[in-house]
């Protein structure tokens, strides 16, 4: 069985297309990763997957149940760390497993729970005292508590420090290893790419690139470029002398897109007949970073809504939040 | 299907949280006693409750100092002898309104059959003048009549209407405790309610296999046994530190049952159909306030105006401090019976509301 199903999925508030019109499905053990700025719709189409928000139009199938209808049904069988995971101020993590395992009529051994997420330290700890990353290990433990077979992570990881990231990662990766479907959303690209099988990019209520993440780089990605230090006149005079795709990049850096084989050489022939100095030559391929800065800016060009400048502010302000 | 045992394990996180709540205890369970407390050595009945006169006796003949005497004798006024000065000067002085001249001619003129006039001070928008004026006036009829040896053909024998007389605290206990029935279910569901909407802790908990009638059940439960808890607390306080006469019956279980329900399902509606945290916490005590204090909490409703003892008929508190106030003291069953339905429609009325309007998740 698939585990999830999603088809031209649409959520509207009023003018806003929060998600608009995405599908995709999602394989048994795998790690999915929807990755996009704040107001992509990712949270919005994960809680529709969750049967904690109402589609408008489209359908969504999870482990076969439409999770609207038969909320009580998936919830049983799904786990779940909701964005901005919140607890009972006064109680502890060892409660709340406790406490989770019995309403799901679940035996756990909370111990070894607490263990699973790094948190056995802090058992013993009121929520309102624990630190952001402790309350994410407990919002991870809890939705373990019922050994789901699909596992829901909205933002694990958001506003941590890089050693409660890195816990948090292993985590999911013995998730994986176990065979547990995982969708992850996340606006941190290292996130996405360390984790995930594959990846959606959203943005806008859109899912503008999908796949591996070498696939989204082959596809969406500028392929190989040579990258060397010169003056302007020197990438004019590549520009006028060779058939290459030549672009200044300002502060003395010069891009040649290496598009066939004998590129590279042909550059550097003509570099050499043109007499100007250069240095520090190197080949360099896009990232997924790169790739996402381009995808995410690129639509909101398209719509000529944001200039690229706003663009760029914006997936960098993402990216720190 | 509701499930007992996840209603037990959400009672037992959410009590657990409670006692470790400083705040939640002392509202629960503390502040009602010191209420009793304090309400109760306001108006306990003292020994010295009597009325005090300033008197300034200008006579000082054999007459005048038995009238003082005489005054000195009664329940109600206690006279205070002050030396010759400007009287209605030291009456200011002394913020007090009431006080008697006796004329230096008293003694003389009295034996003589001579009309004499005793000056009187006194502020009549206050009970206690009215009280020492009738009490003067008694006392000179009482010795006019001495003067032509008469004796009263009219006597008094005075008596009470109830089998036993009932004290101020005796209304003070069963207020209370519709008070603790309102104040900690309505105030901390009110908050709650929309604190955890605004958290989003609800719809965390719509993931797991509790249900929404779970979760309100399971609070309703926990209100319950705090009601009980702080009821026997003001009980023991109200009979063993100002003799309450309250009587105690299996009547009341119902009403210390329904009550926290109530409240807790009105708590849960004001909480959950207001837009955030704030208009939740005005509206929960735009309703509370005048229950708190119009349903007969503090002191018997007879002492109100029509138009408010009216008014108080619409509050739901009022019913509950009728019902108890029928049972602890005046033992009338038939008039708590009909509480008791009142209160049982109103709490199913609000139950069934807070249950259906009140959202674990969002369309």
């Amino acid at each position: 069985m698939i585990p999830v199903e999603v088809s031209s999925v649409k959520k509207y508030y009023g003018n806003i297309k929060a998600v608009d019109g995405v599908s995709f499905s999602v394989n048994e053990g795998e790690v999915f990763a929807l990755l996009g700025p704040n107001g992509a719709g990712k949270t919005t189409l994960i809680e529709i997957m969750e049967g904690l928000r109402k589609r408008d139009d489209g359908i969504v199938k999870v482990l076969g149940l439409d999770p609207w209808k038969n909320g009580s049904t998936l919830h049983r069988r799904i786990g779940v760390i909701p964005q901005d995971f919140t607890f009972f101020d006064k109680a502890t993590p060892r409660e709340a497993v406790k406490y989770y395992a019995d309403l799901f009529g679940v035996t756990v051994d909370v111990d070894k729970m607490l263990r699973e997420v790094v948190l056995d330290d802090s058992a013993r700890i009121l929520f309102e005292n624990l630190s952001g990353g402790q309350k994410q290990k407990m919002g991870l433990a809890l939705s373990l508590v019922n050994s789901a077979e699909l596992l829901f992570l909205d933002e694990p990881t958001t506003g941590l420090d890089p050693n409660a990231r890195r816990a948090i990662w292993n985590v999911i990766r013995g998730l994986r290893s176990k065979g547990r479907t995982v969708i992850l959303t996340t606006h941190y690209l290292d996130e996405a790419e360390q984790l995930s099988d594959r990846v959606a990019i959203m943005n806008h209520g859109l899912v503008v690139a999908m796949g591996t993440p070498e696939e989204i780089i082959e596809t969406h990605g500028s392929g190989e470029r040579l990258e060397i230090h010169g003056t302007e006149e020197l990438a004019n005079y590549l520009k006028t002398n060779t058939k290459l795709q030549v672009e200044y990049k300002g502060k003395d850096l010069i891009s040649i897109v290496l598009s066939q084989e004998h590129d590279a050489l042909a550059t550097l022939t003509a570099i050499e007949e043109s007499g100007f100095k250069w240095h520090d030559l190197h080949t360099k391929r896009d990232s997924l970073d790169d790739v996402f800065v381009k995808l995410v800016s690129g639509r909101i060009d398209e719509k000529g809504e944001v200039s690229l400048e706003d663009a760029n502010n914006n997936s960098r302000n993402h990216e720190r939040r | 299907m509701v499930s007992l045992k996840r209603i037990i394990s959400d009672l037992r996180v959410f009590g657990r949280g409670y006692l470790r709540n400083i705040v939640g205890l002392f509202f629960g369970l503390i502040f009602p006693v010191i209420l009793i407390v304090i309400f109760g050595m306001i108006f306990a009945p003292s020994s010295s409750g009597k009325i005090t006169l300033y008197v300034q006796n200008q006579d000082g003949g054999q007459i005048s100092n038995s009238f003082v005497n005489a005054l000195n004798n009664t329940t109600t006024v206690e006279p205070v002898l002050i030396s010759p000065q400007n009287f209605s000067q030291y009456l200011s002085a002394h913020s007090a309104s009431d006080g008697l001249i006796i004329p230096s001619n008293f003694s003389a003129d009295y034996v003589a059959g001579k009309q004499v006039n005793l000056i009187l001070y006194g502020n009549p928008s206050q009970s206690s003048s009215a009280i020492v004026s009738g009490t003067v006036t008694a006392l000179v009829n009482q010795f006019n009549l001495n003067y032509y040896h008469g004796t009263s053909v009219i006597g008094i024998s005075q008596t009470t209407a109830q089998t036993h007389v009932t004290k101020y605290i005796d209304f003070l206990v069963p207020g209370l405790i519709g008070f603790s029935i309102l104040v900690s279910p309505m105030f901390s569901l009110v908050n709650i309610s929309s604190e955890y909407k605004r958290i989003k802790l609800f719809k965390q908990l719509s993931l797991t296999p509790l249900t929404k009638m779970e979760w309100l059940a399971s609070k309703v439960l926990f209100y319950i046994l705090l009601g009980v808890a702080s009821f026997l607390l003001m009980v023991v306080v109200g009979v063993l530190a100002f003799s309450a006469d309250v009587v105690l019956s299996v009547w009341l279980i119902p009403f210390l049952i329904l009550g926290p329900m109530l409240f807790a399902s009105l708590g849960m509606l004001v909480g959950t159909v207001s837009k955030n945290t704030e208009t939740a916490a005005v509206v929960g005590n735009i309703i509370s306030f005048p229950m708190m204090f119009l349903s007969g909490t503090f002191f018997p409703i007879s002492l109100m105006p029509m138009y408010l003892r009216d008014f108080a008929h619409i509050l739901p508190l009022y019913y509950i401090i009728e019902g108890l106030n029928a049972v602890m003291v005046y033992s009338n069953y038939a008039q708590a019976t009909t509480d008791l339905i009142v209160v049982a429609i109103i709490t199913v009325v609000f139950f069934a509301a807070a249950v259906r309007l009140f959202k674990w998740r969002e369309d």
